[in-house]
């Protein structure tokens, strides 16, 4: 191309572009403001990341690739797994939901890989010898599962599913029944939470000693709630709780003892 | 003598048959293989795994697809009909030279979207099949149990198809209409097409930088006069393309509220409006 241009025409373009460009500011500062408000263009994008994915990877999750890049270190952990490579694992789940922080799927499976999957091989290591470093290394993977559903949380805490999944964590593997109705009560106060939640919250707190009170309250608020939540084993768990607390007869419940089987529950992946 | 709207019309029409005939629509057939391939490799996945990676590498691909073809398109534009004295031709017609840019314009905005259609059309219609057969097998799986079956259907559809895909890929496409208009300006003062896809693919890189220059200018803490200056040229010079950067959210699960979708896509409009007004005012004395 043999074009010529005035280079004080050129200069009055770069202006032009400059002025435009000031005169966008306050409405891309108020984008941005709103952006993140509503959940987007908050993934931390820092120099740890940059040493994680390389270069390439840096440049192309800056430069609005980051679902896709996501998706294929996705596919590389998967590899890990068959391999059985936890440590790779955790390293590229970390990378991932850094990528991806509102993907609930992403810190959904990477926990329960941590939680269940490591925890359990680690048990099951025949190279080590001592039972110790292994129900230590089982307990590790536990956290790390733990770590994950946390860190989850913070970035979703709009969220029931993180707080449903680290509520089975604390019941299935941790056994901190405390701690696992505190978060499938957390889980069951957010919208969209299914019915078994609320149940699986008053169940775990019934476990601990000095909440049952607690727990026999809740179930009586689901009892009322109609005969769609009166599953057996809640009705069960009501009539046990008030023996125990010594409820008066006339404020104990009159339901005949349930016959048909509780509503099916979702199980967790194990 | 026609008017201004059917002779833009007609250097539209033009410029698009001409990319067509260079074969442009052939990365379709690799935007296929990457979509169906994707979705055969990853049945080993849980579904809501494939779905998630479904969406992240169909829109990535759409993104890169995309972006590719608005500037490579739009740089050659004017190069090529210097090349072939076709401009002369026309411009020795009354044909004004605003006019002239934007019948160039609009003809690969139609490329572009008609190739955002046909990607669409292919990703949903993959995600779909795969829905259905996700469907089917838990239909099969769960047959004994009605009441955890209806739960499980929910729950599949729910992974798969949501409404937000359509602006997510609306705001794919605004982003590479801004591309092409930028690549247009660049191509008013491009000794080359080689010069203008660099110029340009240099301008979508820093323009994913704009918003981290921006900030680190108007902070203006602890940093010296000249990396102010440099930061508030690349702040107010470039596009800031991270705004347009919502379909990584979109496909996470984040609810795109439509007063933002709105913004973005005006964004996007006044950004093109602007890079087609300094495109006009550079080519208006341009010697040829």
């Amino acid at each position: 191309m043999t074009g010529f241009l005035n280079p004080f025409r050129s200069l009055a373009a770069l202006l032009m572009v400059a002025v435009a460009g000031a005169l966008l500011l306050p409405w891309q500062i108020e984008l941005q403001n709103l952006s993140k408000k509503s959940g987007f263009r908050t993934a931390v994008l820092d120099l740890s990341l940059r040493e994680q994915i390389g270069q390439s990877g840096f440049l192309a999750a800056l430069s609005g690739f980051r679902s896709p890049l996501a998706a294929f270190l996705w596919i590389e952990a998967h590899s890990a797994w068959e391999k059985t490579e936890w440590g790779r694992m955790n390293a590229l789940f970390n990378t991932v939901t850094t990528l991806q922080p509102h993907s609930l799927l992403y810190w959904d499976i990477a926990a329960w890989h941590m939680a269940w999957n490591a925890s359990a091989a680690a048990l099951q290591d025949r190279k080590q010898q001592s039972e110790v470093l292994r129900e230590r290394a089982r307990r590790q993977y536990i956290d790390l599962g733990r770590d994950f559903l946390e860190r989850g949380i913070r970035n979703n805490p709009d969220s029931y599913l993180l707080h449903e999944r680290l509520g089975i964590v604390f019941r299935d593997k941790v056994e901190d029944h405390s701690a696992a109705a505190d978060e499938f009560a957390k889980a069951a106060s957010l919208s969209g939470c299914p019915d078994y939640i609320k149940r699986f919250a008053a169940y775990e707190a019934a476990k601990v000693p000095g909440r049952e009170k607690e727990a026999y309250d809740r179930l009586r608020a689901l009892y009322n709630e109609g005969e769609k939540m009166r599953a057996s084993t809640l009705v069960s768990l009501i009539r046990e709780l008030e023996e125990k607390l010594q409820i008066p007869a006339a404020e104990r419940i009159k339901a005949p003892a349930p016959s048909k089987p509780a509503p099916a529950q979702p199980q967790s992946r194990n | 003598m026609t008017r201004a709207p059917s002779r833009i019309l007609a250097i539209g029409g033009n410029t698009f048959t001409e990319l067509v005939r260079q074969k442009v629509f052939y990365f379709l057939l690799l935007f296929a293989l990457i979509v169906i391939g994707n979705s055969a490799f990853l049945a080993k996945f849980s579904f809501q795994e494939e779905f998630q990676m479904l969406k992240d590498v169909a829109l990535g691909a759409m993104s890169v697809f995309l972006s590719l073809l608005a500037i490579l398109a739009t740089a050659n534009l004017l190069p090529r009909d210097l090349e072939d004295r076709t401009i002369f031709t026309i411009l020795s017609k009354p044909v004004p030279r605003h006019e002239y840019l934007l019948g160039k314009l609009l003809g690969v905005f139609f490329l572009l979207l008609l190739s955002t259609l046909v990607m669409g059309v292919l990703f949903l219609g993959v995600l779909l099949l795969r829905e259905q057969a996700a469907l089917a097998e838990t239909r099969a799986s769960l047959a004994g149990s009605p009441q955890e079956l209806a739960a499980a259907l929910a729950e599949v559809s729910k992974g798969a198809f949501g409404w937000d895909l359509i602006p997510a890929m609306a705001i794919l496409l605004v982003k590479a209409f801004l591309l092409s208009s930028l690549t247009m300006l660049v191509s008013t003062f491009a000794t080359s097409g080689i010069f203008a896809i660099l110029v340009a693919a240099s301008a979508y890189f820093i323009g994913h930088l704009q918003v981290t220059a921006r900030e680190y200018w108007m902070s203006g803490i602890g940093i010296h006069w000249w990396t102010r200056i440099f930061t508030a040229v690349v702040a107010l010079i470039f596009p800031d393309l991270q705004a347009f950067n919502l379909t990584d959210d979109i496909v996470a699960g984040v609810a795109l509220p439509m007063a933002l979708f709105w913004q973005t896509v005006a964004l996007g409009g006044v950004y093109i409006a602007v890079y087609y007004v300094v495109a006009c005012f550079l080519f208006q004395n341009r010697e040829l």
